[in-house]
């Protein structure tokens, strides 16, 4: 059996439950000590392992036709470089490969809405105007569409996040 | 700030205390990733952006009140026996260790905290306490990042959270994760259940499994998959209770290994005991596996009650960089193995025999000896 990172003979199986299913993952001595699998306790065990499953993720991932050119404008990074290091380039991959993120995160996540922290300081600004953009897009829609109760309610939350902002 | 003689000298508490829970809990590790808005990852970024990443991060992390006297280094300055000591100290990550220019580790004094600059993001943090306690080091954490955001633009969307560069560890970007001793478990064969039932809950199980599910040192980490729609607390809210789930199986599986079959019970440790006292070649898997059931008798109170804590510090000190850094120079395997088992040997030194009869709701062996005896 070969190792599932380079070509040598595989002599280090992993297997993990992952949602009830075995997974199975053949290293070669070398790349074992270099993941950092023979240390039980290491995190970079969780990673790779969880890794492993973005390949498997990207398999379910429908390719449209020139998608495998398409650029992240901020950082040059390709789907192509994403199957291949399985990492993004920069935060805004995460915009210019949204769609490809969205399919991924079902295999991955509980959801795919972030509940928890959220930054305060020079963030918080930035969650908040990014916010108030999407609301006042949801606005401009509702206006546009003469819901008028909805466009009321939309205002007022808009005024509430301007007001917590001041 | 501090040298890396003076970090290494002392263990943390957290290496000696796994007492809580019977035992079965030896730490709880939380970890967070953050990235700096407008430069790529750390893996995708240009030698620059990465030098860019550290000029920004590391005056903050060494501003932090905590990080007071901290020992803080770029990995480049670092020896690959030092670095390979901070990877068995749990302080820094493999992949961490592995990276040069324009990577640092700033460590707490403690070693309660460490933070990794430019490791596959370009900040990860951590905080580490000994037994089973990911909400105190969560909290002390939470602590710990909220003084950095005020100084740091860190990547955040509203839908997706803190933007990291895997996207297994998008949302909270928050790692937790146990790490569990679970011999009565493993000696039961009811382990594989365990695991099983664990990971329906939507947790990782991981061991370094041999054969069948049995991990080197009956030693087992557990830790969130998720990380995006489930704030932090419910997911250490939710840990810690399957964690002290586990822990009442761990203890209930000896109780009844001690009521069925007291005298394998008795047998695995007396063995464990005669040859880490005795011996004097001893590989690691070896080791690992009889501080394992060394440790298990610790628990059972058959060894003094500090035995198991002795037992952390040892699985520690066996490592191979350890050993290295022990001798002051390079080992080869042979070596090693002789310097590990000189090192049990002096330290179980003063252990005493196991106690095991008056301890033990075992059938009194004596007087099955004199029946025995009696019948020739």
């Amino acid at each position: 059996m070969k190792c599932d990172y380079c070509d040598s003979k595989a002599t280090v199986f992993l297997t993990q439950l992952v949602d009830g299913q075995m997974k199975k993952v053949c290293l070669c001595e070398p790349c074992a000590k270099d993941k950092g699998v023979t240390d039980p306790t290491g995190f970079s065990m969780a990673d790779m392992l969880l890794g492993a499953s973005i390949g498997q993720a990207m398999q379910g991932v429908p390719v449209m036709a020139g998608s495998h050119h398409r650029k992240c404008s901020s950082c040059g990074f390709t789907l192509d470089d994403l199957r291949r290091v399985r990492r993004f380039g920069c935060c805004e991959c995460y915009d210019t490969f949204s769609t490809e993120v969205g399919q991924m995160l079902r295999s991955m996540h509980k959801s795919n809405q972030h509940v928890g922290k959220v930054p305060k300081g020079l963030v918080a600004k930035q969650v908040r105007d990014q916010q108030l953009e999407e609301l006042r897009a949801k606005l401009d829609q509702a206006i546009a569409a003469e819901s008028y109760e909805e466009a009321a309610g939309l205002r007022d939350e808009i005024d509430n996040l301007t007001r917590a902002e001041s | 700030m501090m040298r890396f003689s003076t970090l290494i000298k002392n263990p943390a508490d957290w290496m000696a205390g796994g007492n809580g829970h019977g035992g079965a809990v030896l730490t709880s590790r939380v970890r967070l990733a953050r990235n700096l808005r407008g430069l790529p990852f750390p893996g995708w970024a240009k030698r620059e952006q990465r030098d860019e990443a550290l000029r920004r991060i590391r005056p903050a992390v060494e501003g932090l009140p905590v990080m007071k006297d901290a020992f803080s280094q770029e990995l480049s300055q670092l020896d690959s026996v030092q670095k390979q000591v901070l990877v068995e100290r749990h302080l820094i990550s493999r992949e961490h260790a592995a990276r040069g220019d324009g990577s640092a580790a700033v460590i707490e004094r403690k070693q309660h905290f460490s933070l990794m600059i430019n490791e596959e993001d370009h900040l990860r943090m951590q905080a580490i306490r000994p037994g089973l306690n990911l909400t105190a080091a969560y909290e002390s954490l939470d602590g710990v990042d909220s003084q950095l955001e005020l100084e740091l633009e860190y990547a955040f969307d509203s839908g997706l959270g803190y933007l990291t560069t895997c996207p297994t560890n998008l949302g909270t970007a928050m790692r937790a994760s146990v790490m569990l001793h679970l011999p009565g478990l493993v000696l039961s064969d009811q382990i594989g259940q365990v695991l099983n039932g664990i990971n329906k809950f939507g947790f990782a199980v991981r061991g370094l499994y041999g054969e069948g599910t049995e991990s080197l040192g009956n030693l087992y980490q557990i830790s969130n998959q998720s990380t995006l729609g489930e704030s932090e607390s419910d997911i250490i809210r939710r840990l810690e209770r399957i964690i002290a789930q586990v822990a009442i199986h761990e203890q209930n599986a000896r109780e009844k290994l001690l009521e069925d079959d007291p005298a394998m019970v008795a047998d695995k440790v007396g063995r464990a005991y005669g040859l880490l006292r005795y011996s004097h070649l001893m590989e690691s898997k070896e080791a690992l596996n009889l501080l394992s059931l060394l440790r298990l008798g610790g628990s059972l109170d058959y060894f003094p009650s500090d035995t198991v804590s002795l037992c952390d510090e040892l699985l520690m000190e066996i490592q191979p960089a350890h050993l290295q850094l022990h001798a002051g120079r390079k080992l080869a395997a042979d070596e090693r193995d002789a310097i590990r088992a000189k090192i049990v040997r002096d330290r179980l030194q003063s252990l005493h025999s196991p106690d095991i009869y008056s301890k033990n709701h075992a059938p009194e062996p004596d007087s099955k000896d004199q029946e025995n005896t009696s019948d020739t």
